[in-house]
């Protein structure tokens, strides 16, 4: 079937199997392939994106249930200049990442979490990260990042949201 | 993993869905949020010739107060039960419980219809429902029934919907007694539930305890003669059967549910 998505802002459309997962619509048919594949069974958070703003697990979506929405990847948070967007900054800044492969899945996922709770506090930073695993256990670093986000938020109130699509 | 051929269908209304129903019989299955039936579809468990993609009946989605109940349409997600204030102030054991359904990624696209219709006695709101004595609409070619919760669970994956049935909405009555509680022991955080309580008053639900979601009678029976809470709770295990699995033996998961029910009585206590 046909399935037309706004992919980082960019209409993709293509026709593709019915059984066509989201995650493979993303990687082999519109080329982007930081989003990744880990357990495949919606545990282990690694393909995680954003669809029409909220987070979503896309090993476990058909493409044809996102026909029309919009997606957003880890390659569409940085602004056009490659300025970094607020929560891939962070991870760099508080070292949020070891081997790196669940790292899509965790910035968008926080990304995600810091707009439905702009301020959240650890605990809801740990709850919030349930659904990614991380199998180098860098979690510390990852929920620091995230908290220092929610922290530069609250100085700069737009700061998280200006010059970008988020 | 790919899930196997299947031919997809998208209904834009319910009439739709039940005509694409009709039409395929069972051959056919609906999606909601595909949270269940997907993961069953790639591992091939589940092999369905015709997906119906009722994901988009938007009217489907609502939480609303009826006076003495509360009505909630079949295809509201989890993040909505769980961020609902109508629920917080009137139903707090369901969206407590939502969320604690697999982790924000799934409630952003499960949906209560969706869990309930699978019947999978480790969900966390199949036990809820039960132990709000809710009702649960099915519309279907005949029209609309209703089916009490307690009538609706028959076996492990089996419900009480008939092929080209389509559960529509869930109706519970606002709860006499206020205390409530939710336990759920888990290995990791989005794991199903080894043993989950849901306690509303006196009522108790049980997750994982058997082939179906179920009460712990005994229990209940023995807190409406006016048994202590402990006393009770030594009862939680009594008549359920239990599976063992990689997980936890029978005798662990009776353990369990006798832990767990105290736990949940002691709490629900507190917010009477």
């Amino acid at each position: 079937m046909k399935v037309e998505l706004t992919v980082n802002g960019e209409l993709v459309a293509a026709d593709v199997e019915d059984r066509m997962l989201l995650v493979h619509y993303l990687r082999d048919v519109a080329g982007l392939t930081a989003t990744n594949v880990g357990c495949d069974t919606t545990s282990c958070g690694a393909c995680t994106v954003l669809l029409d703003g909220e987070s979503v697990k896309s090993c476990t979506l058909l493409a044809a249930q996102a026909d029309g929405a919009s997606v957003i990847t880890v390659e569409g948070l940085a602004d056009a200049d490659g300025t970094l967007h607020p929560v891939q900054q962070a991870f760099r800044e508080q070292h949020g990442l070891q081997c790196g492969f669940c790292t899509p899945g965790m910035v968008m996922a926080i990304v995600s979490l810091l707009r439905e709770n702009p301020h959240p506090t650890e605990e809801q930073v740990r709850s919030g990260l349930e659904g990614n695993l991380c199998r180098c256990t860098g979690y510390h670093n990852i929920v620091k990042a995230a908290l220092a986000v929610g922290r530069l938020s609250g100085q700069e109130s737009t700061a998280a949201e200006n010059g970008s699509a988020l | 993993m790919i899930p196997a051929q299947f031919s997809y269908r998208r209904a834009a209304s319910v009439s739709e869905a039940l005509d694409l129903a009709a039409e395929y019989g069972e051959d056919a299955k609906f999606l909601a949020g595909g949270h269940s039936l997907l993961p069953l579809m790639k591992l091939r468990l589940a092999l369905p010739e015709v997906i119906i993609d009722i994901g988009r009946l938007r009217d489907l989605s609502y939480i609303t107060d009826g006076g003495d109940h509360i009505a909630v349409g079949a295809l509201t997600r989890h993040h909505d039960l769980e961020h609902s204030e109508l629920l917080a102030r009137e139903l707090p054991l369901l969206a407590h419980t939502a969320g604690q359904v697999g982790d924000p990624q799934i409630r952003h696209r499960g949906t209560i219809g969706g869990s309930l219709a699978h019947g999978d006695p480790a969900s966390d709101l199949p036990a809820v429902v039960l132990a709000l004595d809710a009702t649960l609409v099915a519309r279907g070619p005949a029209g609309e029934r209703e089916i009490p919760s307690g009538e609706f669970f028959d076996s492990l994956f089996e419900t009480a919907l008939q092929p080209g049935e389509l559960l529509t909405e869930i109706r519970i009555p606002k709860p006499p007694v206020r205390g409530w509680s939710f336990q759920k022991f888990t290995k990791r955080a989005i794991d199903w539930a080894i043993v989950g309580v849901a306690v509303q008053g006196n009522a108790v639900g049980l997750v994982n305890m058997g082939e179906t979601p179920l009460r712990a009678t005994a229990a209940e029976r023995a807190l409406a003669s006016g048994a202590g809470l402990t006393e009770a709770a030594a009862l939680a295990a009594e008549g359920a059967h239990p599976s063992a699995d990689i997980n936890a033996s029978r005798e662990y998961r009776e353990h369990l549910a006798r832990v767990l029910v105290g736990r949940a009585l002691e709490e629900a206590a507190t917010r009477a």
